[in-house]
């Protein structure tokens, strides 16, 4: 079947499956991260990151706007950069990153295992995986 | 079975289709990398203690500040032509355009943070 004939068939048709809307969620998601990490990075710079931090560290508050990831700079003053307001910016991402990730993992292990008691193994796994990795981080993330 | 390839990596890279297969490639590197490193730096911080304070001085390492920022920005970049590509489907016409396109904003970005990061490891 070619593309673009599937392409024309209409929502119905092609039904509303898990995998579509997780095709879905990956792009969208990439977006979302988009925007967390734009807010970070200009969050940081609004907070004094243009004087205290380089690069790196500012790359680094970017990707995880965690207080942690500021410790070894210039910055004086570490209270504003641990509020609530940042912890839950940082919940948020992580809870986009790791969903994404773990969906990209079981794609790629999608095309080594084709087995469906393989396949539903990896489902299994994954969600194990993802939510052990969403409890750990939020831990980390709310106690640093 | 799913492991056989019909064509080698090298084939695969010389074939028609050379600038969207390196770039699945990278993209696979990229989020296998990044999913590594995101789920033994998040265990490390849980765990602490010795181990967990050496796998950490590992990521601050520069070098591989380097390659980590490699895998992030190309997945970034890749994944928003992605996106753009489907909420598009029109500009299917134009992959190749966008490869071009992708590379001439990967490359100056990546090279800016190479130098940056680089310089400021080495306090020049």
């Amino acid at each position: 079947m070619s593309g673009s004939h599937s392409r024309s068939l209409s929502l119905a048709k092609r039904g509303l499956n898990f995998e579509m809307l997780m095709w879905l969620f990956t792009r969208l998601s990439g977006l979302a991260m988009y925007a967390f990490i734009l807010f970070a990075i200009v969050g940081a710079l609004l907070m004094g990151a243009r004087n205290d931090m380089n690069f790196a560290d500012v790359m680094r508050w970017g990707f995880m706007p965690n207080v942690s990831h500021v410790g070894n700079t210039d910055i004086p003053e570490l209270e504003p950069w641990s509020t609530p307001f940042w912890k839950l910016t940082a919940s948020g991402l992580l809870l986009l990153a790791v969903a994404h990730g773990v969906h990209g993992l079981v794609v790629i292990a999608d095309d080594y295992i084709v087995t469906r008691r393989g396949r539903n193994l990896v489902r299994i796994l994954s969600i194990l995986f993802m939510l052990t990795m969403i409890g750990i981080g939020l831990y980390v993330l709310w106690t640093s | 079975m799913g492991l056989r390839r019909n064509v080698s990596l090298t084939t695969a890279l010389r074939y028609k289709g050379q600038g969207t297969f390196l770039t699945y490639i990278l993209h696979r590197i990229g989020g296998l990398g990044m999913a590594i490193f995101i789920t033994t730096h998040i265990l490390a911080s849980f765990l602490g203690g010795k181990g967990g304070v050496w796998v950490n001085t590992i990521y601050e390492n520069w070098l591989f500040q380097i390659f980590i920022f490699f895998c992030t920005l190309f997945h970034a970049v890749n994944g928003l032509r992605i996106i753009i590509v489907d909420l598009f489907p029109k500009l299917i016409t134009y992959q190749r355009e966008t490869l071009w396109i992708e590379w001439a904003v990967f490359l100056p970005l990546f090279g800016f943070a190479v130098f940056v990061i680089t310089s400021t490891a080495l306090g020049v």
